[in-house]
């Protein structure tokens, strides 16, 4: 037995029992990413951006929340969405970078980064296509319930049509990702009800997260050119297709909830620019900086 | 006679999961392939959720139980389509679970058309894998990992894991 080694003892010596693979490993590995035929890989590319960086984005923000739920139960919720959202971030920017390699931000010759790790940890904000609502920062728990309901309403509702793909992998993504949306618009939605109809003081926190967040959500159904343009291919989803559904879906939450609807305008873009451009809030480049700092101070580095 | 494929499959598919040993990979229904293409032994996996971090473990134990079986090279893919369902867990599977003190899941859910909204928590019927209780409560929908729901039984007090449906 070795004694430098704590998990000797444990596992009878076999330490591939216990630690999670350490070397990076392609999500798509073995997986067919040709780009379907008379579709522009560039465009392909971007739009998968689009879907990943969302998704990346809004996954290190519920991570933030790791430890500060008010309750055990909830911080381990939000850490499982959070763990949700990361898969389906990796796959789609491994299917990003499939689609269109030159996306990929170059990195010092020898560096075993793939390409999923160096788009998320090394482009700076500019460079992400996400849209706002993922990216301001977070408040209490009321914030983290509307953020993920309006979140969650959108993103089911895309990726229920996005199923029928005319990109495989994308169909895949997708299909596999309508389970854990589904979970996730569940307790966004539970939360937002019982905090609505909680005490005097829950339901003031939550009117005042709404009231926040809402001029944020009219960027998930807005249609940027490459939207449209996959779309009118049967490759991607037009986000002002599912705005109705989007309505009736939040009108339920709303009615049960007794909340009526918010009167703010929508948050401005800057030139026509919004998040899908890459025109972003301040707040993201802050949370880049953390979230990438160890990756770039390391872009040679083996875990 | 055994083929090498079949050899090959019966190795990939005794491979254990890494966070429920009980289960191996057939078991679990993540094993979707084996076969052998020229000499180099193809295994390809699904993932449960997407962001299950026990992919590059699975991955890793395949490599290293098919090269320890004699077989030189091998490769694992990883297969999207179709997504994993919990119904796919087998009835030996369920069982080891039942005897690890787990319970398994029942049908998944799949709804046609449109996903509807469930402002109500998830009810599930269970019986205590311990002592066989239909008096649970739930303590927690999400657990341990990913796949798992956190129960308690009323009448022998013991926690137990639920592994969700799918």
């Amino acid at each position: 037995m070795n004694d430098d080694s704590v998990y000797d003892g444990l596992l009878g010596g076999d330490s591939s029992q216990w630690a999670f693979g350490t070397d990076f490993e392609d999500p798509l590995a073995g997986v067919d990413t040709t780009v379907p035929a008379g579709i522009d890989g560039a465009e392909l590319a971007v739009y998968c951006l689009m879907l990943g960086d969302d998704t990346l984005v809004l996954s290190q923000r519920l991570a933030e929340w790791c430890s500060r739920a008010p309750e055990l139960e909830e911080d381990i919720a939000l850490a499982n969405f959070a763990l949700d959202l990361l898969g389906q971030a990796r796959l789609l920017l491994a299917r990003a970078a499939a689609a269109d390699p030159s996306i990929v931000p170059p990195l010092p010759e020898g560096s075993p980064v793939p390409a999923e790790d160096a788009l998320a940890f090394f482009r700076d904000a500019g460079r992400f296509r996400n849209v706002r609502l993922a990216e301001v920062p977070n408040g209490d728990f009321a914030h983290v319930v509307v953020r993920l309901l309006l979140f969650s309403i959108a993103r089911l509702a895309i990726l229920q049509e996005l199923r029928g793909s005319g990109d495989a992998v994308l169909a895949a993504v997708a299909a596999k990702g309508v389970k854990e949306l589904t979970y996730h618009r569940d307790w966004a939605g539970r939360w937002f009800v019982t905090l609505a109809r909680g005490t005097a003081e829950s339901r003031r926190r939550l009117l005042a997260a709404l009231e926040q967040l809402w001029p944020l959500r009219a960027e998930l159904t807005a249609t940027h050119p490459v939207e449209r343009s996959l779309a009118a291919a049967g490759v991607g989803v037009d986000p002002a297709t599912i705005a109705a559904e989007t309505e009736v879906v939040l009108d339920q939450v709303l009615a049960v909830a007794e909340v009526d609807r918010p009167q703010r305008a929508p948050l401005a873009g800057v030139g026509g620019r919004a998040g899908r451009d890459g025109l972003h809030t301040e707040a993201l480049s802050r949370m880049l900086a953390e979230m990438q700092v160890v990756a770039r101070a390391h872009p040679c580095g083996r875990w | 006679m055994v083929t090498v494929r079949e050899r090959a499959a019966a190795v990939a598919a005794a491979v254990r999961d890494p966070e429920m040993p009980m289960l191996t990979l057939a078991d679990l229904g993540i094993l979707r392939d084996v076969r052998v293409e020229g000499d180099v032994v193809v295994a390809s996996i699904t993932p449960t959720y997407s962001g299950c971090p026990a992919m590059a473990t699975m991955r890793d134990d395949l490599v290293h139980r098919l090269t320890d079986a004699g077989f030189a090279r091998v490769e694992v893919r990883v297969v999207l389509d179709p997504a994993w369902s919990s119904d796919w867990i087998t009835e030996t599977g369920r069982a080891a679970l039942r005897a690890a003190g787990l319970s398994p899941p029942g049908p998944a859910n799949r709804p046609a058309g449109p996903v509807p909204l469930t402002l109500g928590p998830a009810r599930r019927a269970l019986t205590c894998p311990r002592c066989g209780s239909a008096r649970t409560e739930r303590v927690s929908e999400f657990g341990s990992t990913a796949c798992k729901a956190l129960y308690r039984c009323a009448d022998c007090l013991e926690p137990f894991d639920h592994v969700k449906e799918l």
